[in-house]
């Protein structure tokens, strides 16, 4: 076992700004822009197109040693100008930097300046009016991608929800999810009938189709108008378990414009997806239409089909804390045991929402840790020795190491194709990756057999 | 369709050929516009990308966690031994650190990690705010190089103090501190060292081979499976080899200067470049005749096998339009001379960092019409290849999704590659790439190319 534990060796988290570039990407006719260094986006768009195979563009202020000494003030307009000419967007989804950060730039404040220059008559950019500016404040230094993810939607309801005449619209939040993920929420929303606003929405905007012309911004997204109303709806849920209040944006709805927050975890495995889809029906006081009583039902069976392959089997599971702590009651659901339920990530809450899904899981021998990199995890497996290994494809190295069957779910999957078509929530997601986990024992039994058995 | 515009702050620094065209005078070598969506990315990258394949050092990367996590195991750059350069080491500074000083938890981190991996040397790369925050990393690296006993390199790679170009100098320096240090005993007359080439895909080790082939000794591959050993006694090689002139150049003069080695720039891309890189070798070492002979051997040999394969591309690829955006600008000169050698002709020439030389050197060389862009983005090379109706786009990662979305062929040329494009059989693989991206049935779906638009 190594002993540095200093360093971060093999990080299990990205920084702050990519994971606000990510949601502002979900926003309709956005282009997000980093103040910072031009590395800062250049690493962050090939990261992101690394998994998405979209084109992905963020812009950045691009510091220089000047802008370091006297301020970003004056990169960040001209940024902002160019942006505005090249992109002709709706919202400029602006995130800081460590770099931005550290030398104390007013961002709030140069937007303004910004703002009045052209009240005072220097010509539009693009002859239309201004782009709306939301801005998100994302030091790498602090927290992660996720926190990122969070800042820049907390961002956008500050800048943009308003208040008026109480309508019937659920918000929905859906935390960092795949694109498949997003459009199998749109459609069970709209097979409920419930006018909805999905934020962010990058269903189609990183997983699109091909281009009869150039597209400046790629089509989809949360549009402008329907986010202004999410100050309106109904309710908000948000898949979330360790999101603090101050960080939520269905916190600030419900603090300034008194819509009801429903937060629960993301719906992944019958018991969540129950919740999720039970929740729904209490709301839109409609029942739960067939069709999902199909696919609940398909899986129940399938849960049956299937369990003997994977009792007692155990599993690390690994990712953003939301996403392990659902992963986790589903894996306990089906009979596996998770043995260590990692994060990067470290809200200081892992622990103890993980507790409230599933109580028993410390008694099983579950550890369960925040704030670890790739290496902690290694030297947990190996003491562990577990069956499966489940989380974004950076674990690859570590599971063909120690020979440990491997499951990518999540972000960022980079050694394979397809992972914004990944479902992960509701019973159709937990469908598919209870088929993946099974075929995986399956496939592991098959391939160590002697024999070569060619039925199951 | 509407036209796309080019933005003013970047029109000087775009180029289209045209006869009787008098004055030519791009600009080139400046910080990327703000707000231009640069495909660049910033000093810490060129030197991180340089170092990146030495496998016996570790690479530590002081700062937030992002700057390390984006560079961790992401070029092809294989090794034949260690692989420590595939994993990813940050001090992953948090608030408190930006407030305090990340001095001593750099030290820590240094000692601990040399401690466990028992690397050759460190490589301790700065990132953006290490500067602003008053980190003396010259001072920690110096106390953990004595407690340690190996070498403990400071990467001076803020991120914003220049480009990436920038980043490649201060990779050369912390080079220049290992050259010198190791015994040169046992090295011969007929001896080279390979700069710039990184043994992406193996690389290094086909052209190695060549070399050795016709009798020359190489004594370290630099950034290509290097290591620190053969970096500290490559003072004793007689010539050094360049290619990737942009990142390595630098090098190669340092050493001349104080040690006395000429050295010779090269391309291994195409037939034309490979066989005068060998050739220039050959020339170099006259005195000795047998090595041009092994070299004329080796280059008829491998022709000789390479030519009929290609022909049969040829008569597919003939008259096809290609668009190349890469990294150093020094590459493109061969891709064009490759892709003309199966009949394709370019219709854009772009780099992130080519100089004014290059880009001159690239006009003389391409035919009238051709684009010739200094730091693209992807709104322009959109433009470029719809206006010239390119077939194929020659790139990296962030290039890829745009030819894609636009129906056009892609080959990756850059970091990442996992097929060898060097040397001649690299000639092959490059050309079976282009053919099966450019010959693929599925282009026929796309909405510009015929298929349904929605």
């Amino acid at each position: 076992m190594k002993t540095a534990k200093t360093a971060t060796q093999n990080a299990c988290k990205l920084c702050n700004p990519l994971g606000a570039c990510l949601a502002f990407r979900g926003i309709e006719e956005c282009v997000p822009f980093l103040h910072g260094s031009q590395g800062c986006a250049t690493y962050i768009r090939r990261y992101l197109i690394s998994h998405f195979k979209e084109p992905v563009d963020i812009a950045s202020s691009n510091f220089n040693e000047d802008t370091a000494v006297f301020g970003g003030s004056h990169n960040l307009k001209l940024g902002l100008k160019n942006v505005t000419q090249q992109y002709r967007p709706k919202v400029i989804g602006l995130a800081t930097t460590c770099l931005s950060e550290t030398i104390g730039d007013d961002v709030d404040m140069i937007l303004k300046e910004y703002v009045r220059l052209f009240d005072e008559g220097e010509p539009l950019p693009n002859g239309k009016p201004l782009p709306i500016m939301i801005h998100a404040s994302t030091p790498s230094y602090q927290g992660s991608h996720i926190d990122g993810f969070h800042a820049a939607l907390r961002a956008t309801v500050e800048k943009l929800a308003e208040n008026g005449a109480k309508k019937n619209l659920l918000n929905l939040f859906p935390n960092m999810v795949s694109p498949a993920d997003m459009r199998y929420l749109k459609e069970v929303l709209k097979d409920f009938s419930v006018p909805y606003v999905l934020l962010p929405d990058y269903s189609e905007t990183l997983d699109g189709g091909p281009w009869a012309e150039y597209h400046r911004i790629p089509r989809g997204g949360t549009p402008v108008n329907a986010i202004r109303e999410t100050g309106m709806a109904a309710g908000s849920i948000e898949f979330a378990s360790t999101l603090a209040a101050d960080k939520s944006p269905a916190h600030h709805l419900e603090e300034n414009f008194g819509v009801p927050r429903y937060t629960m975890a993301m719906p992944i495995g019958i018991q969540q997806s129950d919740a999720f889809f039970g929740l729904l029906e209490k709301l839109s006081e409609t029942p739960l239409p067939e069709k999902y009583g199909d696919e609940r039902r398909r899986l129940v069976d399938a849960y049956a089909d299937g369990h003997k392959y994977i009792f007692g089997k155990t599993a690390i599971v690994y990712g953003e804390e939301d996403l392990v702590i659902a992963m986790t009651a589903f894996l306990a659901e089906i009979g596996i045991t998770p043995v260590l339920c990692a994060s990067g990530g470290k809200s200081g809450q892992l622990r103890k929402r993980l507790l409230e899904l599933v109580p028993d899981i410390e008694e099983k021998g579950g550890k369960i840790r925040d704030g670890v990199d790739f290496v902690d995890i290694e030297d947990e497996a190996k003491a562990l020795n577990p069956d499966l290994l489940i989380g974004n494809s950076k674990g690859y190295t570590l599971s063909r190491k120690n020979n440990i069957p491997f499951i990518r779910i999540g972000f960022p999957i980079h050694d394979r194709f397809g992972g914004q078509r990944l479902h992960h929530l509701g019973y159709r997601g937990t469908q598919e990756l209870f088929d993946r986990i099974v075929n995986t024992v399956i496939e592991q039994r098959q391939s160590s057999s002697p024999v070569g058995y060619t039925y199951m | 369709m509407e036209k796309i515009g080019i933005l003013e702050g970047r029109q000087k620094q775009i180029y289209e050929k045209k006869e009787d065209e008098a004055a030519f005078d791009i600009k080139c070598e400046t910080t990327s516009l703000s707000g231009s969506v640069s495909q660049r990315a910033c000093v810490f990258c060129g030197s991180r990308v340089v170092l990146y394949p030495v496998a016996d050092a570790l690479h530590v990367v002081h700062g937030p966690i992002g700057c390390a996590a984006y560079t961790w195991d992401i070029r092809g750059a294989v090794s034949s031994g260690p692989e420590l350069h595939r994993l990813s080491f940050s001090t992953d500074l948090r608030e408190m650190d930006v407030i305090y000083g990340g001095e001593k938890k750099l030290h820590r981190s240094l000692v601990e990690l040399i401690d466990d991996y028992r690397p050759k040397a460190a490589f301790i790369y700065s990132t953006c705010i290490i500067g602003l925050i008053g980190d003396d990393i010259d001072a920690v690296c110096r106390k953990v190089s004595q407690e340690k006993g190996i070498p403990v390199l400071p990467v001076h790679s803020e991120g914003f103090k220049g480009t990436k170009k920038d980043g490649y100098r201060a990779a050369c320096d912390a080079l220049m501190k290992l050259v010198g240090k190791g015994s040169t005993e046992g090295i011969g007359k007929y001896s080279i060292n390979i700069l710039g080439e990184f043994n992406l895909a193996g690389e290094a080790w086909i052209i190695k081979n060549y070399y050795e082939e016709m009798g020359i000794e190489v004594v370290s591959t630099m950034t290509g499976d290097g290591r620190v050993g053969d970096i500290r006694r490559s003072h004793g090689a007689s010539l050094n080899i360049v290619q990737c002139s942009g990142s390595m150049v630098k090098l190669a003069k340092m050493m001349e200067e104080k040690y006395g080695i000429p050295y010779l720039r090269v391309s291994y891309f195409g037939i034309e470049d490979m066989s005068k890189a060998l050739y220039d070798v050959a020339k170099h070492f006259s005195d000795n005749p047998a090595i041009m002979e092994a070299a004329k051997a080796l280059v008829s040999r491998e022709v000789g096998e390479l030519y009929p394969q290609l022909r049969e591309f040829r008569n597919e690829l003939e008259g096809k339009k290609a668009a190349i955006y890469v990294g150093g600008a020094f590459k493109a000169f061969s891709l064009i001379k490759a892709l003309r050698s199966v009949g394709m002709n370019v219709v854009l020439a772009g780099s992130q960092t080519g100089n004014k030389d290059d880009y001159s050197g690239l006009k003389e060389m391409c035919d009238e019409g051709t684009v010739i862009v200094d730091d693209s983005n992807p709104v322009e090379l959109s433009k470029f290849i719809l206006e010239k109706e390119a077939d194929l786009l020659i790139g990296g990662v962030k290039e890829r999704p745009i030819a894609y979305k636009l129906g056009v062929a892609f080959c990756d040329h850059n970091h990442e590659r996992k097929i060898p494009l060097a040397g001649f059989e690299g000639m092959y693989n490059f050309i079976r790439e282009v053919y099966s991206s450019v010959m693929s049935p599925v282009w026929r779906f796309a909405p510009r190319k015929g298929g349904l638009s929605s």
